[in-house]
């Protein structure tokens, strides 16, 4: 099996290898779009700005191929939002896979909910398959200021400030806002699943 | 419901582990893999490596441990110690840390903190502020709390928040080393001031000034080196007492 990971002005896209090569995968570091197109699985890793991402995504005409790619697919962190159909960071217009807005935290109370939101959060209402064999104590690592709305495509969700969409699923498409390669046993659990799918 | 991070500090020379380390079931007590691994399965939420090397040669010592450990854990960690330039903190994001923190570099020169924000994103830009109480005034320390500058803590804080940093790490000289607990008045006057995350490090000698720092100090992390490292205080048992008391921990 070969899992390509797509490479764009994004940070942590290390992690993500090392996450895989943890758990035996082969995976490729690529922005090639035949490449890409060729893999049994593709992860869209990420962390950084939607605006700047999204050009960049633009200029290797990634943008024209990711929605029409019709292996398992999961975007991480920035990788889902990009996923959505627009996101208030910069006004930014997205992908369009999943028909969500992406949107910024707005707490009342500064002192009590930090942006980003950063640390170990669990997830809940959980839907297999890719969250086989966890609970609604199952804790994740994130680091953002940006969330995707709650929608019919929402398959965990997470408390921060309100509930936001922690994982989304359609049709091949799967995303998580926390960082799975970064979440311990849990995180690598989730990344198991989905190189099972 | 986000959990408060319970943070073991490493200190690192060389690509060793210095300064007392005391695991009978590590093999190599000066191994930084080794015990990273044993600290994240013990439940660690988040590592700190600090390196106290002198010598900027030996520095690609660093970038290659920092490979090691991204290899062996998958808990997030952040390194620090002698970082300076954008070009320093490239090399050790590539080479698979999480966040660098930057401490003396950034009261020298407040600006690069804005750019290592613009390059890299705030999310792994972690300011680390030492601080000491002189005649009742909060000052900020550098150079391993040795060097007194002009710059009042409080006013630094809130200007590294504003410059684009992701996280303070805030060291209360007055308590590092004394076991008596953390500086809990200091660190909830700068964690209610700001809209970023506060680690707060030094003082910690038992568990109950974790419950303290978590609640008075309002701290979203806590630091802490030599009572994890000598089992003083087991990581596990701790999280244990912490959900007891009603603090948010990650089981």
């Amino acid at each position: 099996m070969q899992v390509a990971v797509i490479k764009y002005n994004a940070g942590n896209v290390q992690s993500v290898l090392y996450a895989l090569e943890r758990l035996g995968a082969e995976a490729i570091l690529t922005d090639d779009l035949e490449q890409i197109s060729k893999a049994d699985k593709v992860i869209f890793p990420g962390q950084g700005e939607a605006s700047t991402a999204m050009r960049y995504l633009k200029e290797k005409q990634l943008d024209q191929l990711i929605p029409n790619l019709k292996q398992p697919f999961f975007g991480v962190c920035l990788g889902q939002q990009l996923l959505c159909e627009h996101s208030e960071e910069n006004d930014t217009a997205c992908l369009g896979v999943f028909p969500v807005k992406v949107k910024k935290f707005l707490p009342e109370n500064i002192a009590d909910f930090k942006v980003p939101h950063v640390g170990w959060n669990n997830l809940f209402d959980l839907k297999t398959p890719l969250l086989k064999g966890l609970s609604d104590e199952s804790f994740v690592y994130y680091v953002h200021s940006f969330y995707c709305e709650l929608s019919d495509y929402t398959i965990a969700s997470t408390n921060y400030v309100h509930e936001f969409a922690g994982l989304m699923h359609k049709d091949n498409f799967y995303a998580m806002q926390a960082h799975p390669e970064k979440s311990g046993l849990v995180g690598e659990r989730i990344l198991k699943n989905f190189l099972s799918l | 419901m986000l959990t408060k991070r319970i943070i073991p500090c490493l200190d690192i020379k060389d690509g060793r582990t210095v300064k007392g380390v005391n695991f009978v079931e590590l093999r190599d007590a000066g191994d930084p893999v080794e015990l990273a691994k044993i600290y994240s399965d013990e439940g660690a939420d988040e590592l700190v490596f600090l390196d106290i090397t002198a010598t900027v040669d030996k520095r690609k010592t660093l970038a290659e441990l920092v490979t090691k450990v991204a290899k062996a854990i998958n808990i997030p960690f952040t390194v620090g110690g002698g970082i300076s330039t954008v070009e320093d903190v490239k090399i050790l994001l590539n080479a698979g840390a999480d966040k660098i923190s930057i401490n003396s570099a950034a009261v020298k020169n407040p600006s690069i903190i804005n750019e290592m924000a613009l390059e890299f994103g705030s999310q792994c830009i972690v300011v680390a502020i030492d601080t000491r109480n002189v005649d009742g005034i909060d000052f900020v320390h550098t150079h391993g709390g040795r060097k007194a500058t002009i710059l009042q803590t409080q006013t630094w804080a809130k200007e590294v928040c504003q410059r684009g940093a992701g996280e303070i790490l805030l060291t209360s000289m007055d308590h590092d080393g004394t076991k008596a607990g953390f500086a809990n008045e200091i660190t909830a006057e700068i964690s209610s001031m700001l809209s970023i995350p506060v680690i707060a490090s030094g003082g910690a000698g038992n568990m109950e000034h974790f419950k303290d720092v978590f609640t008075f100090g309002k701290a979203d992390a806590a630091l802490a080196a030599s009572i994890f490292h000598f089992k003083e205080i087991p990581i596990p048992e701790l999280k244990t007492y912490l959900s007891g008391v009603d603090v948010s921990i990650r089981k």
